[in-house]
């Protein structure tokens, strides 16, 4: 199971940082990174595998919510099945 | 494997274009609570609806988290309460309203329809009185939906039935109209009713179907209207080939929803209806897309062209995305609850003759349309019967959901709120059907019902 966090917004100290720190704290390995920084626009999509979390998937949603309202950014995190089902036959 | 413009277009499309799964549905039989006793009837009702459906909510938000797409309602359908209204003669059918509203309350949920009777060839035991107690059963509940089934293309149109539901759509306005005639915004009135209808006002959970089970409604104009406007210049096949990709990924979306649910909740997955179903909302309107493939507004002449066209092509593209497609399936035209339609009505350009005529090419009905409130009961009637006849010849589902205005006449609106959104005061034809309508009696079903 894995789960596709995207990262939206303002360039800005630590992004990376925090937002893998919280994918560590709920027992989430990050799987795959893109990145790019367009003038000061910030995007990344994050692949996360979600097998072996230590708290609910709901929970981490919250985190990364919460993470996303407290640093000005928008953070998506859903699961993978979502994307596999609508994009692929 | 994932590419990144999927993600982004998926992304795009929940936060910017509204999509989002309307509702989750739970079916659920009430057959087995009938009682000669109406009160130890009620009683099982409320149970059997608690004990099957109290996790239906949390776990519709537990979906919600996960995949990152809303899910706007959670509701229930149940077994037509007139089939159980029969077992006690003499009873107030208001009191399963009651009961159904606590189960309703207890649940959480937003809608519970299947306050309804099917009286397409005739009354029996308990529908009548049950349709009688409309008017007072949705004024003294909020989250009830009623319908009632008078006519199919198997059975003819029972006109007795018409001339009854006309009485009973202006009283049950009047009972409300301190709420905005909300009552009438919560009947509806079937011709070819189906059974796995997870949408309101008109979901009921037919006799055919399982004790439980999961219905998924999707929703998306807005991303298909966001996707015409990238091809400007793209011939109608063309666009038909846009609308049927796109369409295909939301009833992806739907599938998913309804199978996870039906996972979590332990209930075998019914349908998923694939409907482009607008809400007020800026950027969700099925009127919007219409006026994408270039008209200058809705309901000018080329819009029942464009609908038809759009209905096709949501059903092709939802159908092979789903292992179970059903309900009603295509383009909703509800006009109070589409920013589109909305302007087109209040602007004289979507008139009742033109609503008409699109039914007959897409998936329901005369939906949310906001009548002068003197109104004769004949003239809704007389309306009833038209759009009837419509799904009759057609083998088609039609509905008819119209809001009399009470103390409000043309040019006035009625502000309903949320989904519902708000509606114009539209004409009517002043010249009577009542000679007609009082004739009672069926029309008689057409040749092509004849296929054994």
């Amino acid at each position: 199971m894995r789960a596709v966090v995207t990262v939206i917004g303002k360039d800005n100290v630590g992004i990376l940082h925090k937002v893998s720190g919280i994918c560590a704290e709920a027992g989430g390995n990050v799987i795959e990174v893109t990145q790019s920084v367009l003038q000061d626009m910030f995007a990344m999509i994050m692949l996360v595998d979600i097998t072996a979390l230590s708290c609910d998937f709901s929970e981490l949603v919250d985190k990364m919510t919460n993470l996303g309202t407290e640093l000005g950014l928008s953070i998506h995190t859903m699961h993978e099945d979502i994307f596999n089902s609508m994009h692929s036959i | 494997m994932l590419n990144v413009y999927d993600i982004l277009e998926t992304i795009r499309m929940i936060q910017d274009e509204c999509l989002d799964i309307r509702t989750i549905t739970m079916g659920i039989s009430l057959l087995d609570c009938i009682d000669t006793d109406i009160d130890k009837a009620c009683e099982k009702v409320y149970s059997k609806i608690v004990d099957r459906a109290h996790a239906l909510v949390p776990t519709g938000e537990q979906i919600e988290k996960e995949y990152g797409i809303p899910i706007i309602n959670k509701r229930i359908s149940v077994t037509p309460i007139s089939m159980l209204a029969a077992a006690c003669p003499g009873g107030d059918p208001v009191k399963f309203a009651k009961a159904l509203q606590r189960a309703a309350d207890t649940c959480g949920v937003n809608f519970i329809g299947g306050y309804s009777a099917l009286v397409q060839k005739g009354f029996s035991a308990g529908d009548e009185a049950l349709i009688r107690s409309i008017p007072e059963a949705l004024a003294v509940t909020d989250n009830i939906c009623s319908s009632v089934n008078i006519g199919s293309t198997k059975s003819g149109i029972n006109m007795d039935a018409v001339k009854l539901m006309g009485q009973i759509v202006k009283e049950t306005a009047e009972r409300t109209a301190d709420r905005d005639c909300i009552g009438a915004a919560k009947l509806v009135i079937f011709c070819n009713a189906v059974e796995d209808n997870p949408f309101m006002a008109g979901a009921f959970h037919g006799v055919g179907e399982p004790d439980c089970e999961i219905h998924v409604g999707v929703s998306g104009p807005g991303v298909v209207r966001s996707a015409l406007s990238k091809y400007p210049d793209a011939s109608i096949n063309e666009l038909a080939d846009i609308i049927k990709k796109t369409a295909f990924k939301i009833t992806r979306m739907g599938q998913l929803v309804g199978a996870r649910a039906s996972k979590l909740l332990n209930v075998p997955f019914g349908i998923v209806d694939l409907s482009l179903a607008p809400t007020p909302a800026v950027g969700d309107s099925v009127a919007h897309i219409l006026e994408e493939m270039g008209l200058e507004m809705c309901g000018t002449h080329g819009t029942t062209a464009c609908l038809a066209m759009l209905n096709d092509a949501v059903k092709k593209g939802g159908v092979m995305a789903s292992s179970t497609v059903g309900g009603l399936s295509g383009a909703f035209i509800p006009v109070s609850e589409d920013a589109g339609m909305i302007d087109a009505a209040a602007a004289g350009v979507l008139s009742l003759e033109k609503l008409e005529a699109m039914t007959a090419v897409c998936s329901v009905g005369l939906d949310m349309i906001v009548v002068p409130g003197d109104i004769a009961p004949e003239t809704i009637s007389a309306i009833i019967a038209d759009e009837a006849a419509i799904g009759m010849v057609n083998t088609k589902t039609t509905a008819v959901r119209l809001i009399p205005a009470i103390g409000k006449k043309e040019g006035e609106t009625l502000e309903f709120g949320g989904l519902l959104g708000s509606g114009p005061v539209m004409p009517v034809r002043q010249q009577s059907a009542a000679k007609f309508i009082n004739r009672g009696g069926r029309i008689p079903a057409p040749m092509h019902s004849l296929k054994n």
